[in-house]
């Protein structure tokens, strides 16, 4: 009783009705309306049952390329995001010492800047003919690794997944940064009086006691993921073709036609997946929170 | 010895060449911004021949990036303020109260840290509540997208803050208004700083809010007119850097300034597990 008064509920209110006027009621509103013909010309919806999601998994249709595209840039920038992100962590930890806040000042600074700028500068970069990239190369003697970056369908998506490592990869070393000095330097001075080497000291001792830090990031870089748009929206806007085309880039695509049904299908298929996610998601914080 | 300062040198190395790859593309934008048109043309390293430090009044008529740039400063602003004022209110509430109600009604509003937005009845919300189109809806919009995030980052906090404070200041015959404002909140300055200085950061730079519910050029925010720009002015990479420059010169500040706060926000959390 007491507790009620000094700590009214009232206090939780204004938060509580943010978060369900904008993101609760659309999320599930919108699953309602994916079994609707719901379109941006008409005022009226009629029920049509599965019909938008028979036409999202159809194969004449282009949405499982979306989908796999999405599964495609997921994966390889968790791959590569974590694996450079581990890699310029153990660096600046245990290579350089002193001025490593300055490195690591300089690899954190794209994080922070809009995703949309970075695209557009990397549009002048990866351009074909006069871009940075390539005249670098060729001026190296490496020009046979130029490339038609955005414009090649079949690398454009690999392009994209550069870019984003690029600006994203400061943030997950920051985290595993933090996650290797709380590793205590017992263990290493054990291991090097046993004589373990640098990978037998990385895989014995840093690998496994880092696992919780490792897993915090995957999960980081999967929510990022599976959501991206602006910088896809940027470099290529989808294309050359359907080449780069991820969820959003299709669910904008479907706003701007008028295919509202449709496309809250699509969005309501990812709304439930990362729904699930966001269960375990839970699980984790309130674990680092607990042991704190 | 020898083969340890042969390491130590590799690790320079490796991290210097590191930081170029970071901050090679800002340098282009910074010497191409002064650059003529045909100058800038290739986006060259090369340093301006002439200073055309005019190129940056030209966008700014001609982007009309004044508006913008107010534009920018108010959502971020005004969102920052409201998303990490009532994420502070909730936080403290539903960590000091942990009825089993309000155990389930924090993981309920943490999990939005994961939950994707549905554009569509987005919409709908929006123009049912006639928040579209207008500078308050994109405020509240932004704010609500923060508020998870900041709940979790400040409900952490607010274990290392003693519950004898709130006695003492009950005691001293404080309200539940009174003792949040004036004993609570000055002490959650760190973690507020932190919230906010990343909640500000993102709200500048939140392009796709601003794309679907804002299509009144008067109220575009820097990313929305920086694209826009880009569009009509593609072959002129000088102002299209000029534009760029301004549109993240404000992000750099803040995050040169708040860095110490911005390193503590994103470890908290990810790495005590």
């Amino acid at each position: 009783m007491i507790h009620r008064n000094r700590y009214p509920f009232y206090f939780v209110l204004g938060a509580l009705i943010l978060y369900l006027v904008f993101s609760i009621i659309p999320g599930i509103a919108g699953i309602f309306y994916s079994f609707t013909d719901w379109s941006g010309y008409t005022t009226t919806v009629n029920f049509i049952g599965l019909d938008n999601f028979k036409t999202i998994f159809s194969a004449n249709e282009n949405y499982l390329l979306y989908i796999r595209n999405t599964f495609t840039f997921t994966l390889i920038t968790i791959v590569l995001k974590t694996a450079l992100g581990l890699a310029l962590a153990l660096i600046l930890t245990e290579g350089v010492k002193r001025p490593a806040y300055f490195y690591r000042m300089l690899i954190y600074l794209p994080v922070v800047l809009p995703a949309l700028a970075v695209a557009l500068i990397f549009r002048s970069i990866l351009n074909p003919a006069t871009g940075f990239l390539n005249t670098t190369l060729r001026m190296m003697g490496l020009g046979i690794l130029a490339r038609k970056w955005l414009v090649d369908p079949h690398i454009a998506l690999y392009s994209v997944i550069g870019v984003d490592t690029w600006q994203g990869v400061g943030y997950i070393m920051v985290i595993l940064i933090a996650g290797l000095q709380s590793v205590p330097r017992e263990y290493y001075e054990a291991a090097e009086v046993d004589g373990a080497g640098f990978w037998a000291r990385l895989f014995g001792i840093t690998l496994p006691l880092m696992m919780p830090a490792i897993i915090i990031v995957t999960v980081l870089n999967l929510l990022y993921a599976l959501k991206v748009f602006d910088i896809v929206y940027a470099l290529t806007n989808g294309g050359p073709g359907y080449a780069t085309d991820v969820v959003y880039t299709a669910v904008f695509q479907a706003f701007s036609q008028g295919q509202w049904g449709l496309g809250t299908a699509f969005s309501s298929l990812l709304f439930v997946f990362m729904s699930v996610l966001g269960f375990f998601v839970i699980r984790l914080l309130d674990r680092g929170q607990a042991i704190e | 010895m020898l083969a340890k300062r042969f390491n130590v040198l590799g690790a320079h190395s490796l991290a210097i060449i590191a930081c170029l790859i970071m901050v090679i593309p800002f340098y282009l934008v910074v010497v191409n911004s002064f650059k003529s048109k045909a100058d800038a043309s290739s986006m060259s390293v090369a340093l301006p021949p002439t200073l055309h430090a005019e190129n940056f009044s030209t966008v700014i008529s001609a982007g009309k990036l004044g508006t913008s740039f107010f534009n920018s400063v108010l959502y971020a602003s005004g969102s920052t303020i409201i998303g990490t004022l009532f994420a502070a209110m909730a936080a403290f509430v539903l960590s000091r109260n942990r009825s089993r109600f309000n155990r389930l009604l924090y993981f309920f509003i943490i999990m939005g840290i994961a939950l994707p937005a549905n554009y569509f009845t987005l919409t709908k919300v929006m123009q049912i509540t006639a928040l579209i189109n207008t500078r308050g809806g994109i405020i509240l919009l932004l704010a609500a997208g923060q508020i998870p995030f900041g709940v979790f980052l400040i409900y952490g906090f607010l274990d290392t803050i003693p519950r004898e404070l709130d006695e003492a200041a009950i005691m001293d015959g404080c309200g539940p208004l009174q003792l949040f404002f004036q004993i609570i909140l000055p002490m959650l300055t760190p973690v507020l700083v932190t919230d906010a200085v990343l909640s500000f950061l993102g709200a500048w730079s939140n392009f796709i809010m601003p794309l679907y519910y804002l299509n009144n050029t008067a109220s575009w925010p820097m990313t929305l007119s920086v694209y826009n720009f880009f569009g009509q002015y593609q072959a002129n990479w000088n102002l299209v850097s000029a534009d760029i420059l301004m549109t993240v010169l404000p992000v750099i500040l803040v995050y040169l300034l708040a860095q110490r706060y911005i390193l503590s926000g994103i470890t908290t959390g990810a790495v005590k597990g």
